[in-house]
This record gives C-alpha cells, structure tokens and sequence, in this order.
C-alpha cells in the first residue's frame, strides 16, 4: 500500500493502460511537450513518444471528434481537456455524436474513448473558468460519467474507463489533484460504472456527494461525529448510470438527506438525486431533502465572493444541522 | 453563383500549380473508355436516380419519415467518387447520402428499408435517411449535423495512420459545411498530422435556400484548403468520368503520400432541400439551368450518340433498373418494424450496473 496524490495515481494508471493495450494512446492541448496543464502527463511524452502522447491544435471541437473517429475504427483515445469549460466548445462531437454513434446505426461500432477533464472551482478563475457543468454530459443517454474522489477511485475507475467500449466522461477536480490516499500495489482493480459506494456508515442522516464534495463530505462526516451526529456518506462515483438504490438504500435507513453538489442547485445533480429519494423512500422521509450547492451567479473572481459562492464544509454542516432539527433530533 | 461548373482548359482547376498529373489535364473522353464500364456507371447513376425519385414517392406516402434528402442531380459526381475508392476504403458522408451508400456496395433493398424504419434496414431501423452505416462496406455513416462528420473522418484516418494502413478516408459534405468551425480544425488537424484522407465538398451552389456567394467569402471552395496547405481541385460534378479521375488522383495520393487533399465537385440539386422543400426561392433560369445539367440525361445522349448505348440496350437498362427499385421498395415494405422489446438495446456497447430501462410511465423504482 502506497498513499499517493490523486494526480500520481491518474498519472500511474494512464502509464500503465498504455503499456497494457497498444491502442490506448493520448491527444488534447500541452499534454506533451508541457506535460500536461496540471501535469497529469508528466514524462509520458518521453516514455511513449508523439505517435501516443499528441499534442493537439486549440480545436477542442476537432480533436475531440477525431478521438472519436479513432475509437470507431478501433483505438482507445484517452483525451485531456483542459478544464470542463473547454468541453463546451466539442459538445457536438461529445453529445451529438460520441453519444449517438452507438445507438443510431444500430449497434454496429461502438466509440471506446475517455474524456478526461477537471471541474472545480476556488482558483480566482473567474465566470468561465469555474463551471461544474457535468451536468450536461450526466444528462445524456449513451455517455458514462464518472466521478471519482479518492486516488484509489481515480485509479480504479480511470481503468474501467479505458477498457470500457463506450465513451466516458472522466470528471476530475483541480481541487483534488493535490490529495493523497492509500492504493494498494501493483493494484489492477477495475471499478464496477454505476456503482455508488456508501464511504462511511452512519444512522442519523445521509451526506451525498461526488467528486470533491464527496471528499468534503467525508470530512464534514468526521466532523459531525464528534458532536456525537453518526453520517452516512455516499460518494455517487457514477453520475451516469446513477445508483439510486445506493441512495435509497440509505435514506430509508437515515430517514434524511442533504446533497452535497459542486454545481449550480436549480436543475443540479441533487435536483435528479432530490427527486429520486422523494420517489424511492417517500415514506421514510423525516425531513425535506436539503441541497447544497454552488450560488445561482457567473462565478466572480475577487476571492471573498468566490468563497462565499461555493458550497464549503460549514455550509454543509449549517444544511445537516438544520435538517436534524426538522426532523425533531436535537443536535449540538 | 460560381463563374463556372467547367473549370478552363479541361475537367479540373486546382489550387496550387505545379504538380504532377497522374492523367492528362484534358477532360477525359468517351471513346477512352471501355464500353462496359461506361454501362456500369450508367446503370449505376441511373439506379440512384430512380431509387430516389422512389422515395421520393414513398415519402409523400407516408412511408418514410423525418427528414429526406435526396441525391438527384448528383449521381455522376456519387458515381466517380465511389469508383474512386477501393473496396477498403472508408466513407464518411452528411445527411444526403442515400445514393453514396447504394455506390459504396450497401444493397439498395437495405437503404430503403432504413428508410422505412424497418429492422432489415442497414441502420437496423435506428438511423432512418440521415444516418446510413454499415461496417462491412465500410460506410461510416451518413451525419445529420452539418460538418459532425468532419472530425470523426479526420479521426478515422488517424487510426490509419496511428496503425500504419493503406486505407483511404473520404469526407463528403456539401458547399455549407466550409464554413463551420468543424470545418477549418478538420483540415487543420489533418494536414498538421499528415493523415490519408481526402475532403470533398458537393458545391450544388446552394445551402438549403442560400448560395455560396452569400455564405463564404471565398466562393470557390477548393481554393479553401490552401489556408492549410491542403491542395485543391474543382472538377465538373456533372461529368463522371471527370469525377472519377479526380477523386481517383487525389484518392491515390493520399494513399502514397500519406496527406490530405480537397475535391470540389461542381454539382447541381434538381429539387429542393428536402423532399418537402418546393424550393420556391430558385429562379425559373436556376431551375432550367439544373435541369438542363441533369447528369443522367447528359451522360446517356452521349453514350447514344457514342453508339455505346442503343435504344434497346437502353430499355434493357431501365428495365433492370425499375425491377430493382421496385424490388427494394418491396423488401422495405414486407420488412418487420423493430421489435419495441430491442429499445434498450442499442444504448451502451458494454453492459453497465443500473443503466435505466424506464418506459415513460414507470415508476423510478420497479419494484
């Protein structure tokens, strides 16, 4: 068992696909030469040379694409954009097409690639640069959309991303690169897509959240047990398909529910979660289902705004807090 | 409109001089060719030009649905481009791309019963007229989103590349698709990367309701390559054997020289955009002007007067022809619909955990 960042652990598990399988090969903006914005690629241009490691034109709408045609003759494209914003401008050949193939030619080839590409804000980035728009992408039929929050995740699901025949959106965090967890060596799991994990048991109320605010979460979670508030944690992992038995499950256990969400709250991940707790534990329920979520603005940049608009730890135990008292439980 | 469909001196004008010519610059002749192949392109322009005015028909009789359009006018530029490729090559087409898939070896009795929405139909009843594809020929699907196709041709050549193939890659779009982003990081990718695929542009003047003039700044559209060094010939659409020895050129020079080129094919739409498209924006001279350019009529006078094509042979060939729309459109029609049980077939290529399978009025939760 090794404790790495989240970073080493894309990194290793993209080296190590790419020595498994000759038709895994890496394409999108300074993943070569610069090796990666947020260093990702490190030294893997010069393990595996250009024909596998390609630097590409800013054409997200070409590159994206031609991952695509690659994959339908057969390879596995792994493609970094930079950030989800930049996913905007290949939207066509992601949702339109890498999503349709499939299914509208009737089954005939399938597009085995991975979108990899870090959501997050919190970097003074400002209104463009701060999206957590894996909304769009979770929307579609024909896409998997993953979100790992712990190395070993990263790992495990980056793998299954890869040996996978459909296209994946692979959604990392800026916010989670720099993190460290345990992996296990020499470690060959593969994840199992659609699979929410219930991270940390609890019987009190259910924190739900993905990608980062699976990770504070967990932390809120620890936090809360020393006021003696036992959390249950599920991490969704998968966005599409989503594991709403996991959820249920849950809930009906709890009898509450706050959604943790990176996004914006109106239409948000947690609105779909919301609805589907409301739908499969009605009769359970104690409390409304809270939801807390990114402020409903174009994110500023000036840093006393961008931390007042994100969903942080204490506004998360603020949602729990409340939630137990609706519920009647007295809470510290 | 464009100047002219027939470039000076010859079938083609290209964009950068100085190169080798694989043929004779003169546009290519009649009495060059072996009969028996100019009768198989006739057969072949012929059978896309009565396939399509078939479904035509079938469309205005609810047979077919969604949006249909059709490749009339265009058959000796689909002839000479399919001609072009080699059995493995791959095609990549847009949305009119009934007759492109009949020319690339798919049975006609398969494309009309896509048409139908029928389960024998080579999309399986899943594309309709928009999105033809079949692994075998190597058609890689017709596209319904002007310039979608552009990058995942691209794309294809780079795995030809990436594995050291011989395949050629064609990318068929119409005069519009040059001026979508797509478009211009298409080229850009390719030529950057030196990938085997050639790019042609159907200029049939117009895109849906409006020309060329009024849509890209540079109207002659094989000039446009030249922004990435991509070389670029116009031929005249409407001539096949001109079409054939173009694409055929370029087709073979992608191959040797691993790069990409452009075809612009001079060609005329005879109808509308789509079948409900009464194309009431064309002028009575643009109407003559498309009828008088009809590709099939023109070759076949030539063929009679070149004594290729006799009035009996002629009737023979019609006959055949008639015989095999008509069996398609039967085909088509005796055809089971897909089964509403293999809806949720089609939706992942690997199983997945909790993939929905929800019909509109379940519940989330089943059970």
């Amino acid at each position: 068992m090794s404790v790495i960042t989240y970073r080493q652990a894309l990194r290793d598990t993209l080296r190590a696909e790419m020595h498994r399988d000759e038709n895994v090969f890496l394409l999108g903006e300074e993943i070569g030469v610069f090796e990666g914005s947020y260093k990702i690629t490190e030294g893997l241009l010069k393990e595996f040379g250009e024909r596998r490691v390609r630097d590409t034109p800013i054409a997200e709408e070409g590159f994206v694409g031609a991952a695509v045609g690659a994959a339908m003759l057969g390879l596995r494209p792994v493609v970094e954009l930079m950030t989800i914003n930049f996913s905007l401008i290949a939207i066509d050949q992601i949702i339109n097409h890498a999503a349709k193939i499939y299914g509208m030619f009737g089954g005939q080839t399938s597009v085995p690639m991975v979108i990899r590409t870090p959501g997050g804000g919190g970097q003074q980035l400002g209104a463009t640069h701060s999206q957590n728009i894996e909304l769009f992408y979770s929307f579609i039929p024909g896409l998997k959309v993953l979100a790992p929050s712990t190395p070993a995740e990263a790992a495990s699901m980056l793998r299954a991303a890869i040996r996978d025949d459909d296209p994946v959106l692979f959604l990392e965090n800026l916010g989670l690169y720099n993190t460290k967890g345990e992996v296990p060596d020499g470690d060959d799991t593969v994840a199992e897509i659609g699979r929410a994990a219930v991270t940390r048991e609890g019987t009190d109320i259910t924190l739900i959240g993905y990608s980062r605010m699976a990770m504070v979460a967990s932390q809120v979670a620890e936090k809360l047990a020393e006021e003696g508030i036992s959390v249950e944690v599920v991490d969704l992992r998968s966005l599409r398909p989503l594991d709403r038995e996991t959820i249920v499950e849950s809930v009906r256990k709890t009898g509450c529910a706050v959604v943790a969400e990176d996004d914006w709250l109106t239409y948000g991940i947690g609105a779909e979660i919301a609805a589907s707790i409301q739908e499969g534990a009605f009769d359970w329920l104690d409390a409304p289902v809270r939801r807390v979520a990114m402020a409903e603005v174009p994110m500023p940049y000036a840093k006393p705004l961008e931390t007042a608009a994100l969903p942080s730890p204490e506004s998360l135990i603020t949602a729990v807090h409340e939630t137990l008292r609706a519920v009647g439980r007295r809470v510290g | 409109m464009a100047d002219t469909a027939k470039p000076k001196g010859g079938g083609t004008a290209r964009s950068t001089g100085g190169r080798r010519r694989s043929r004779k610059d003169a546009a290519p002749s009649i009495a060059d060719e072996q009969p028996k192949t100019l009768l198989e392109y006739y057969r072949q322009m012929l059978l896309i030009r009565r396939f399509e005015e078939r479904t035509a028909q079938a469309y205005t009789q609810a047979r077919i649905g969604g949006y249909c359009h059709l490749n009339l006018g265009e058959e000796a530029t689909i002839v000479g481009l399919m001609t072009a490729l080699q059995e493995r090559d791959y095609l990549f087409t847009n949305y009119r791309e009934h007759g492109y898939a009949i020319g690339k070896g798919i049975h006609p009795r398969r494309v009309m019963a896509e048409l139908y929405g029928r389960s024998t139909g080579v999309s399986k009843g899943w594309g309709g007229s928009m999105h033809m594809f079949d692994t075998e020929t190597r058609m890689l699907g017709g596209y319904g989103i002007v310039g979608g196709q552009l990058p995942l041709a691209t794309g294809a050549a780079l795995a030809v590349s990436y594995r050291g193939g011989d395949e050629v890659v064609m990318c068929q779009m119409g005069d519009g698709t040059t001026n979508i982003g797509a478009w211009h990081e298409s080229l850009n990718i390719a030529s950057l990367w030196n990938l085997p695929v050639v790019f042609v542009v159907i200029n049939n003047y117009t895109g849906m309701g409006t020309t060329v003039e009024k849509s890209s700044a540079e109207p002659e559209l094989y000039k446009r390559g030249s922004a990435f060094r991509i070389e670029g010939v116009r031929v005249d659409g409407q001539d096949v054997l001109a079409v054939r020895d173009a694409a055929t050129d370029l087709v073979e020079r992608a191959r040797s020289e691993q790069r990409p080129f452009l075809l612009e094919a001079m060609s005329h739409r005879m109808k509308g955009h789509s079948v409900v498209d009464p194309a009431k924006y064309r002028t009575p001279e643009q109407v003559e002007e498309a009828k008088a350019n009809d590709p099939v009529a023109s070759f076949e006078s030539q063929l009679l007067e070149a004594g290729v094509l006799t009035e009996e042979l002629k009737q023979e060939i019609a006959d055949s022809v008639r015989d095999e729309v008509t069996d398609a459109a039967d085909f088509a029609e005796n055809s089971p619909h897909p089964d509403v049980a293999t809806l949720f077939d089609y939706t992942y290529a690997t199983p997945v955990a909790n993939e929905s399978r929800r019909m509109p009025a379940d519940p989330v939760f089943a059970d």
